[in-house]
């Protein structure tokens, strides 16, 4: 039972503290779980949150920062002022429980639909575009030479990796192919700034209160590369949920992501962001068929795989939007 | 021959039942994982009745646009390989209609809720 484990951890590195109690897997591959609990404690209970790879699950996998990246980057993160769930305790062998770190617990909601609709959050969703802008820019602003050692991504990598991914899956896709050569004609090449990049910015790692964000979470495909990927990335049509017309994660405008971007003292460049959202939408459509291949070679034969795997063609249409407009 | 009733009206009566019957029972993860299978379901029975006709369209489109014969796949695959070596491209004659057309025959049985597919399906096919 996780409990034990977790007990004698918490009383290791928290004073006062006795035990935990609530132990609940939220979700779990089988490299990555997220775990959430109580720290029971005289002066009151703490919520916590672990996320970890369980023991003999030490290896990261392909484009994952890997779970100590993770926690040095949150850190940073906090540090510099972006909303931020705080580190407790980064997990040692003598936790004997794996690899991983443990965080206190952000109360708030994640799931987009509720955010974009739900009466709580009324007073919130009109500046949320904005200050997603002034999040992005803090995170782009942490020095360099604080970072941990990160995977450097270009876009002319992406669209290489994007390929070879597409074409590994043999199902011809002409609009895919479309977006392939656009980018690659497109390719704005290596940025003037290489600066940290979150890599998974969006709704769904975006903690919201009706105050606004709390928290941003999953730091697992952070790298170094061009910052306004993660500005293009928050655009993408697949996280608007029906809001088509706010292109900012269903919140707002691209203006008010630029603008919010803008007073945290970082420059825009709308045509990268553009590029960038071409990207994302390709890259999301192109994990999607990869969702459909997991699916047909097992072991997790889940109908959700499978239906994700359906989701691809949103991204076609989302492209043709993009590249290849009616009435233009 | 196969009896009746047909593949659409089974696999539409247990979506029915599933729906109706079992659905307001469950809650929670069970109730979510119902709600897929009940879209999965509803998926089906739309390819099953709408894409006959929008494929035997596409191959009409694709053979005159490549010149070439083939089963659809294959069509697909000589359109996608000219794209990507650019010898096929926007400016090219009918691609544009092509790849709208298809695109919302695919959106109509994958995903007809999907916002942009309603916005554009709501345009007609005029302004292509």
């Amino acid at each position: 039972m996780i409990e034990t484990e977790l007990s004698r951890c918490v009383q290791a590195f928290m004073p006062g503290a006795s035990g935990v109690s609530g132990a609940a897997k939220l979700s779990g591959g089988a490299s990555q779980e997220t775990w959430r609990f109580d720290i029971v404690h005289p002066d009151g209970d703490v919520g916590a949150i672990l996320r970890r790879s369980p023991k003999g699950y030490g290896a990261a996998p392909g484009r994952a920062a890997g779970l100590d990246n993770e926690a040095v980057l949150m850190r940073l993160a906090y540090a510099a002022g972006v909303p931020s769930p705080e580190v407790l305790h980064v997990l040692t062998p003598a936790d004997d429980l794996g690899t991983g770190f443990i965080m206190r617990r952000v109360e708030g909601e994640t799931i987009a639909r509720k955010i974009l609709r739900d009466a709580d959050y009324a007073e919130a969703r009109p500046r949320l575009a904005r200050q997603l802008g002034g999040i992005a820019g803090r995170i782009h602003g942490i020095a360099r030479d604080a970072l941990p050692d990160l995977r450097k991504m270009t876009s002319t990598k992406e669209i290489a990796e994007i390929a070879r991914e597409y074409h590994s899956f043999d199902w011809p896709r002409p609009v895919f192919d479309l977006a392939l050569r656009w980018l690659s004609q497109n390719d704005p090449g290596p940025s003037a700034e290489v600066t940290l990049v979150h890599g998974d910015f969006r709704n769904g790692n975006l903690i919201i209160g009706p105050d606004g964000v709390r928290a941003v979470l999953d730091w697992e495909l952070a790298h170094l590369g061009d910052p306004m990927e993660d500005l293009g990335w928050i655009c993408v049509n697949s996280w608007r949920f029906g809001e088509i017309d706010r292109p900012v994660g269903g919140f707002g405008a691209r203006e008010e992501l630029f603008a919010g971007y803008e007073a945290a003292g970082r420059e825009v460049d709308p045509d990268r962001v553009m590029f960038w959202e071409v990207m994302g939408t390709l890259r999301w459509g192109v994990m999607c068929c990869g969702m459909m291949q997991r699916f047909r070679a097992g072991p997790d034969h889940s109908m959700e795989r499978a239906m994700i795997g359906r989701r691809a063609s949103e991204t076609e249409i989302d492209l043709l939007r993009l590249l290849a407009p009616r009435g233009a | 021959m196969q009896d009746e009733p047909t593949p659409t009206e089974l696999v539409k009566a247990v979506a029915d039942f599933l729906r109706n019957d079992i659905a307001p029972l469950l809650s929670g993860h069970q109730a979510f994982k119902l709600r897929v299978g009940i879209n999965a379901l509803d998926l089906v029975v739309r390819q099953l009745t709408q894409a006959a006709p929008a494929e035997a369209a596409e191959q009409v489109r694709l053979k005159e646009m490549l010149g070439e014969d083939g089963a659809l796949l294959e069509l697909n695959r000589v359109l996608a390989s000219r794209i990507a070596d650019g010898s096929v491209g926007l400016e090219t004659a009918g691609l544009k209609e092509h790849l709208w057309q298809t695109t919302l025959d695919k959106l109509a049985v994958d995903q007809p809720n999907y916002a942009s597919y309603k916005r554009e399906a709501g345009r007609g096919r005029d302004d292509a």
